[in-house]
């Protein structure tokens, strides 16, 4: 940190220009998206462990399209953001194992294949006639109820690594302090759920009352863990001058405090205590409400915590 | 063999010969440096001292740069030198956030990741790096530091106790070391940069990152598209609205 004494104090006279956000909004959508993406597989799991298939009608079908939409936004904009987006085949082509990009481009690529077979079988299956009659994909799906059942643990289970995998990205990137806390895993599998739990809110209209408080309650759960972790990583990263420093930009006065506050309020706090009043009395529309705020607070706090350490100068 | 850097700022002056030597021995664009000297005052008026700070690539053993990167576009060579493999690299950046010393920078004409490689090309040949052929006071000392007879390992030695290396706490094992250094010379956090005030120009920032013209549209338009609309169009067309007014101002 600068001097506080006068013998010691020292100015940059003469520098070059240096880099400023290197990864912007357009990662910040890729998390977010990634998260919607795994997260209704994670939490489609819990609830069709918990309840029958009859209490969520549509989830079967739902549930594949809706990972299968974000994914593939997240698999969008992670191409898009590259400088050279045709040779992302050379991750392929020529993967370097050591690197959590390389490993996570492989295990979204299958996640995404899983999810479309899953998705063809679950339209074909719910939805004849969709996308038009005579579709021969669809048709082909209409009779693999036991494949669907048989990919699902799989599908499960390899959502969670590639849930996790944005993290360990975030462990590599050495020169920013701030990502470098084990908590960045935690942090990324409670957004999973948040995001996940908030976007099946958004299509729960039809099912029963029981399976929208288990979504009012893993929204709950979510946001409180999430914002709890978000606290003491605000609060105990003090203890190191790059923690410090980086923090700088969301305290009182700094760049980045509104949009960190309004984040925090808005999408974990409101959707909380709204989540834990929807377990009592059900309301719809409430509980929609919850889960739009809790989508919109997520993108902001993921922004915020991608962009602060990036705004600290290297050399 | 493991090659070295040292850089003894007692001796450096500042001259900017090695930041020049090694833009024209590898044609870096305007707006990127692989090698930067940043001045630094140190004190209070009229008790200041100007200290002199060459920065590149430190080449760690432990390359946080290497092991991120998805397609090994960085990798070492025999010799301990990290190199690139621009015709490799996708451009993800992800090496730009991994490097604690913030020596890669996105290529605006390529649109790939670069930095320092020791003039790989020249030691192949058997020369020494651009910028130590080139400095006037001999303040950049090359070498293999795994050989006990060599000039840096027998100028560390004599400066045992004395030898640094940015940021140790990452772990990454620089190969580069620097003598006479401090902390407010080597730690970025211990120095204020006061927007505006260099002395040179008041650009503090990047506009952007790589070529500011390539747009996520010419990303994927640009293999279609003839290097003549590409090549060099960030420096032809830069904005001089500011440079025209005070001239008009001036005729007035």
């Amino acid at each position: 940190m600068e001097s506080t004494i006068h013998a010691t104090q020292a100015v940059v006279s003469l520098d070059v220009a240096l880099p400023g956000i290197i990864w912007g909004w357009m990662i910040t959508l890729n998390m977010w998206a990634k998260s919607i993406g795994t997260g209704v597989i994670l939490v489609g799991a819990f609830l069709l462990y918990r309840h029958k298939r009859e209490e969520m009608p549509n989830l079967r079908w739902m549930m594949p399209l809706l990972a299968f939409i974000f994914l593939n936004i997240f698999l969008l904009f992670t191409l898009t953001d590259l400088h050279q987006p045709y040779r992302m085949v050379n991750i392929f082509l020529h993967p370097h194992w050591t690197s959590a990009i390389t490993v996570g481009a492989w295990m979204a690529s299958l996640f995404l294949l899983l999810i479309t077979i899953m998705l063809i079988i679950g339209v074909g299956e719910e939805l004849p006639g969709v996308p038009f009659k005579g579709c021969k994909l669809t048709a082909w799906g209409r009779n693999k109820g036991g494949l669907y059942d048989a990919l699902f643990p799989f599908v499960v289970f390899l959502a969670i690594p590639v849930t996790l995998y944005t993290a360990i990205i975030m462990a590599e990137s050495s020169a920013r302090e701030l990502w470098q806390a084990p908590a960045e895993v935690m942090q990324m599998m409670w957004a999973a759920f948040m995001a996940g739990a908030s976007a099946l809110i958004l299509v729960s209209s039809n099912w029963s009352k029981e399976a929208r408080r288990d979504l009012a309650l893993v929204l709950a759960i979510a946001t409180f863990f999430s914002f709890m972790m978000y606290m003491g990583e605000y609060f105990f990263s003090f203890k190191s001058a790059e923690g410090e420093a980086t923090l700088a930009f969301v305290h009182s006065g700094g760049p980045y405090n509104i949009e960190f506050w309004f984040g925090m309020v808005l999408g974990f706090i409101i959707p909380f205590f709204i989540a834990v009043g929807n377990m009592k009395s059900d309301n719809k529309t409430l509980l929609r409400v919850a889960a739009i705020l809790a989508l919109v607070g997520l993108y902001m706090a993921k922004d915020v915590w991608l962009k602060i350490p990036q705004l600290l100068n290297l050399s | 063999m493991k090659l070295g850097f040292l850089v003894d700022l007692n001796l450096c002056m500042g001259c900017k010969g090695c930041e020049v030597a090694c833009k024209v021995e590898n044609e870096v664009p305007l707006s990127t440096w692989r090698l930067r000297v940043k001045y630094i005052d140190i004190g209070t008026f009229p008790d200041t001292s100007r200290s002199f700070t060459p920065l590149r690539c430190n080449h760690c053993e432990s390359a946080p740069c290497e092991r991120i990167c998805p397609v090994s576009a960085l990798h070492y060579l025999e010799n301990g030198i990290v190199n690139v493999d621009s015709a490799r690299c996708i451009g993800c950046a992800g090496c730009m956030m991994a490097c604690p010393y913030g020596a890669i920078y996105m290529d605006p004409e390529t649109n790939t990741a670069d930095k320092c490689t020791y003039c790989a090309h020249r030691i192949e040949s058997g020369m020494m790096p651009a910028c130590v052929v080139v400095c006037p006071v001999q303040a950049n000392i090359f070498g293999d530091i795994e050989d006990d007879n060599s000039n840096i390992s027998q100028y560390i030695m004599e400066h045992q106790g004395a030898v640094q290396v940015r940021k140790p706490e990452k772990n990454t094992k620089p190969t580069h070391f620097y003598v006479g250094g401090g902390t407010q010379t080597l730690d970025p956090l211990a120095h204020e940069r006061l927007e505006g005030y260099g002395l040179f120009n008041n650009v503090t920032h990047l506009e952007a990152i790589g070529d500011k013209h390539h747009s996520v549209l010419d990303r994927f338009l640009a293999p279609f598209e003839s290097e003549e609309k590409y090549d060099n169009r960030s420096f032809v067309d830069f904005d001089n609205k500011d440079y025209k007014s005070e001239l008009t101002q001036g005729d007035k």
